[in-house]
Order: structure tokens, then sequence, then C-alpha cells
């Protein structure tokens, strides 16, 4: 701090800590606080704020209880609260993605780092981007073009002789979560490449030369050399591409059907139909819980540090 | 076996990049089908009116003001905010770095809609204590928004710059010091200059990012939308094939802003080569 005073001299670097401050306070830590205070109180009418109704109550997060539904996890029926469910299958299918990009992703990012001949690489680099600067929305919706019933996915099919009849694709043929799962990985597989192609890119290619020479088979190079030391692009690529499904909102209700619900569905439906923003809080607060604890398996899982997962 | 691994990694290339690429052309090519509902097929014939009718949209040319705007506004808060942050960052050490670091990289990694949420109970909870809740700036709307997506762009704002400020050498502030200058010239004239290519891509970064930004927006905004919201709104709503000419009209900016990235670093690395072949030739005739 003193060496700041010293360059910049006491105007510029109060200038500098109050911008920081109004960051972390006013936009992050405040708001967070405030969340968690609000979901502790009930939401009530205008009328009856302040008054005796008007106190600390956990009756928020009790509601994710409510409303016990039967449902079958892997053909063993359960009785479980729909909130409940709602919001393991949004972990299970969120993990599901994160797998299927992670296993998309690895062969290409270790053809661009140690493969692909080192001048074509911007221009390979380049091809992947644009799709990636295309809106999330707009992504989303092409799938929702393809999936569709009367779509091309059904007439190419058909046209193929490989189906007979059309199938309702938005409904899922193994789980109603089916077509959610397509397009998330399609929507997020690039956040598992980049991080996992910067991390490879550092390996000395001479380790893996050193390792065939002395007679290790391809898996078992990749295995011992290569992906240790991509570890900490790979959980980058896994908490991005986790959060990002779980939090996704957009690709649900564009391409899902009504049996599949997501649990940022459930929390849009009490803060914006319901009006109900307390509740809302509550389950927001439950989601952000579940968000750090992955974020701190993950650091564990792969012992690397927040500053390599987050850049 | 090192060119069949070649030939193998090229073929999964070009089939992940016609993964990536054909739903995207599916998309823009129904935008020329003459047909009420977004398909490709069946083909019913090839048709412009499509673009006429997402010209005459009014809420979507409103929606499009609105996402320049709050892009606008996101760039010129949190390109400042997180320069100063990342300034001040480097200059501090040891256990409160790390602290300081993990709050401002959380947002990053934080879903959307619980930045969006935490900030509309935030300014809705002062409203409330002054008296006026649901009032502007208290209530939802697109300054909300703004600020939410501050919250987080800011985050790719300080890692960029601070992994710019890597490789700059404090002693050219000493020098200037000792020369006189004055603290504002130190950073006018001697820091921010090196720090300009990475504030320059940070702010376009920041600008794209609040452009396509979804689940902020969606819990704070009001009655005013952006695009992205809106292009959700439409495909809710059932949809007709305009939402296909936007689209269109998006991919194609996105190609040819592409097409000049590349062509401009192509140059680049040739004058590159040039530069160096000519150095070479110099030192060869030196040596004759």
């Amino acid at each position: 701090m003193h060496d700041l005073i010293r360059r910049y001299g006491t105007g510029l670097t109060t200038l500098f800590c109050l911008l920081v401050a109004f960051w972390l306070l006013v936009l992050i830590i405040l708001p967070n606080f405030s969340m968690l205070f609000e979901s502790f109180f009930p939401y009530l009418p205008v009328a009856d704020q302040g008054g005796p109704k008007d106190v600390f109550t956990l009756g928020n997060y009790e509601k994710i209880l409510a409303n016990p539904i039967e449902t079958a996890w892997f053909g063993v029926p359960v009785t479980i609260p729909i909130h409940v469910n709602t919001f393991v299958d949004t972990v299970f299918f969120s993990a599901l993605v994160t797998f299927m990009t992670l296993i998309l992703a690895y062969p290409l990012a270790y053809f661009l780092a140690k493969v692909a001949s080192p001048r074509s690489i911007p221009t390979l680099l380049l091809l992947l981007f644009i799709p990636m600067w295309v809106s999330e929305a707009l992504r989303a919706f092409a799938w929702y073009i393809i999936l569709t019933f009367n779509g091309p996915l059904n007439a190419a099919l058909k046209a193929l002789g490989i189906i007979d009849q059309s199938i309702r694709w938005q409904n899922g043929i193994v789980t109603s979560y089916d077509a959610i799962v397509i397009v998330l990985t399609y929507c997020y597989v690039l956040f598992m490449l980049f991080p996992i192609y910067t991390a490879i890119t550092s390996l000395d290619t001479n380790q893996i030369e050193a390792a065939e020479d002395l007679g290790s088979p391809w898996w078992r190079t990749h295995w011992r050399v290569v992906i240790p030391h991509a570890k900490p692009g790979i959980a980058s690529g896994c908490v991005m591409v986790f959060m990002l499904s779980a939090g996704s909102l957009l690709v649900p209700t564009v391409v899902g059907s009504t049996k599949a619900n997501w649990f940022p569905q459930t929390i849009y439906t009490w803060f914006n139909d319901a009006l109900d923003w307390n509740t809302g809080a509550a389950y927001s607060m439950i989601f952000l819980l579940v968000c750090i604890i992955f974020v701190i398996l993950m650091m564990r899982l792969f012992k690397v540090k927040l500053s390599d997962i987050a850049r | 076996m090192s060119r069949n691994r070649a030939l193998l990694g090229q073929l999964y290339f070009g089939l992940f990049i016609l993964y990536l690429l054909v739903p995207l052309i599916v998309m823009a090519g129904a935008a020329f089908n003459d047909s009420k509902l977004p398909t490709v097929a069946p083909w019913k014939g090839f048709t412009w009116k499509w673009f006429g009718e997402l010209w005459a949209d009014q809420v979507m040319w409103g929606a499009f003001v609105n996402s320049i705007l709050v892009a606008l506004a996101v760039v010129a808060l949190a390109v400042p905010i997180g320069t100063a942050a990342a300034i001040v960052l480097n200059s501090i050490s040891g256990k409160y770095r790390a602290t300081l670091y993990g709050f401002m990289v959380a947002p990053v990694l934080a879903p959307g809609l619980v930045i969006g949420i935490s900030t509309v109970l935030f300014w809705n909870q002062i409203g409330t204590t002054v008296g006026a809740p649901g009032t502007w700036p208290f209530g939802r709307g697109l300054h909300l928004a703004t600020l939410g997506q501050v919250s987080y762009i800011a985050a790719y704002v300080m890692l960029l710059v601070l992994a710019r400020l890597q490789s700059f050498d404090p002693g050219l502030e000493e020098a200037a010091l000792d020369l006189g200058a004055s603290h504002g010239q130190v950073l006018r004239r001697i820091l921010l200059p090196h720090l300009y290519p990475a504030v320059a891509a940070s702010a376009a970064i920041a600008f794209f990012q609040s452009i396509e930004n979804f689940n902020v927006t969606l819990f704070t905004k009001a009655n005013e939308t952006t695009l992205t919201v809106y292009v959700f709104s439409q495909v809710r709503a059932g949809i007709t094939p305009k939402i296909n000419a936007l689209a269109f009209i998006l991919i194609l900016l996105t190609l040819v802003l592409a097409l000049a990235y590349e062509m401009n670093r192509r140059r680049r690395a040739r004058i590159e080569a040039e530069r160096q072949a000519e150095a070479r030739r110099a030192e060869e005739a030196m040596l004759l």
C-alpha cells in the first residue's frame, strides 16, 4: 500500500481503492449478504411488512422439502420432494454434461497442442472460436430447430431409412433430459477445450517422446504423463462447464420437455412468477452452496489452487 | 505411426468443426425458407420476407439499442474497476493478496442467476430503507442488469490487466519519479501505455460478454429487454423465422469480424517474417 502511495500519490491511490471497494462491497459482498438475510424472512404483502409476522424463519428453506412425488432412480422407485428431485437431476445431468465435454474436448486439445503443425494453430483456433462468438440463445435455438418434431433431424433420418416414424426428441429417448444434455454439451464444450489446450501446450514434448521411447503404450503415456500435466486445465474446464450447465436457464427452457425441470427454472418461477423473492433467495442460497462445494471438491480432487481454476 | 495419429487428429478436428457449424448453418438456412415455422425441411421455397419482418420489428430495435447501451455502460464501469483492482492487487503480497484475489474471481464462478437475484434484493433493501422501494434506481431495470454484469465482467478485466502487469518494469516508474514526474504523469505516461493492449482487449471482451449475457439480465430487468432476452422470449412464445433472419445477420457479422482478424494477423505475420529475413540478409552482408 505504501508502495502505491509512493508511486501514484494519495489522490490516485484513494481513487483505486474506492473503485475496488465499490466493486467488492457494493457489487459482490453486500448483495450476497442481502440475499442470505432475505432468505430467512417470510414473503409478506406490503401491509404485513415490519409487522408481527415479519420474523426470522427457516420456512423458505423448508419449502424445498414439500410435495413428495413418486419417481425412479435407475429403476429403483423412490419418494422424494419434487424440488429436491429437480435439484438432484440438475446436479446429476450437469455432471454428465461435464463428463461428456471432457471426453469430447481432451483428444482435440491434445491434437491442437501436440500434433497439429504450429503454423496452422491460429487459423484452427479461430475456426473453433467462430461458433463460440454466436450467442448462447441462438445456439440453443439452432438445436430447437434441429430437434423439433417436424424438423431436419427426423426428416434426414427418415430419408436415410433409419427410422419410420418421427421421434419426439425433446421428450427424450433414454431420459427426459436427453435434449438438455445434448444442447448443453454443444454449448459448453469449448469452455472445456481451451483450458485443457493451454495446459497441454506447456508440457515439454520430450517427455512424451521419452515415454514412448521407453516403450509406454499410448494410453499409458496419456494416463501417466499428459493427463497429470493437464490437471489444472481439466479442473478449470470441469468447474466452468459444471457451473454453466447447472446455472443455465436458457437451454432447459428452450429445448427441455415439460417433464424435465432444471433447478434454475424452479428458482425463476419463485422469483418471477410467484414473486416470492424470499423463497427464491433461499433456493439460490442452496444452489450457491452446492456450487461452492463443487469448486472445493474439484480443488481437492485435482490438488489445484483457485488461481489455477479462474483464469 | 506419427503420421497416422496426425491424420486421425485432423479427421477428428474436421468432424468437430462440422459438429459446431452444422446447427448454425441449419439455423441460418431456415431464415430463407418460405414457411411459417423456422425449419429447413420441408423446404417451401426461397424468400427474403423474414428480413423485412425483422426490420419492421420495433421491439427488436429497442432491444438492440438497449443491448448496446448496457454493453457500453458495462465497459465504462468494468474497465476502470478491473484495471484499478489489478494495480492494487499487484502492489500487495502474502495472505491478503490470496483473500482479495478470491473475492475478486468468485463472481466469475458464481452462477449468473445468483448474481442477478442478489443484486435485485440488495437494491430493493436499500430502497426499503430509504423509503422508496421499487422506484428508480432501487427497482428492477437495465441499470441493475448493468451493475450485476459489472460484478463479474470486472474480474475478466482484472485478470487480463494483472497478466500484463507481470511484464511491467517498475523501475521505469522510479526513474520517472526521480526525474520529477508527477504521480498523474507516471500513471498516464508510463503505466497506462504499457497496459494499453490488455485494457483494449478487456474492453472488447467486456462489451461482448455484456451483449451475450442472459442470466443476470433476465433476473434484474423490468420491462425493457436486451437482444438476448428478446430472442429468448420470442423462442418461448412460438417463433417465426424472423429470429433466423436475425441469427443469419449475427453469424455473418461474426464471420466478417473473424475474417478481418485473420487477415490482419496474416499480414502482421508476413511483415514480421520479411523483417526477419531482411535482418538475416543484413547480417550475412556484414559477414561478407
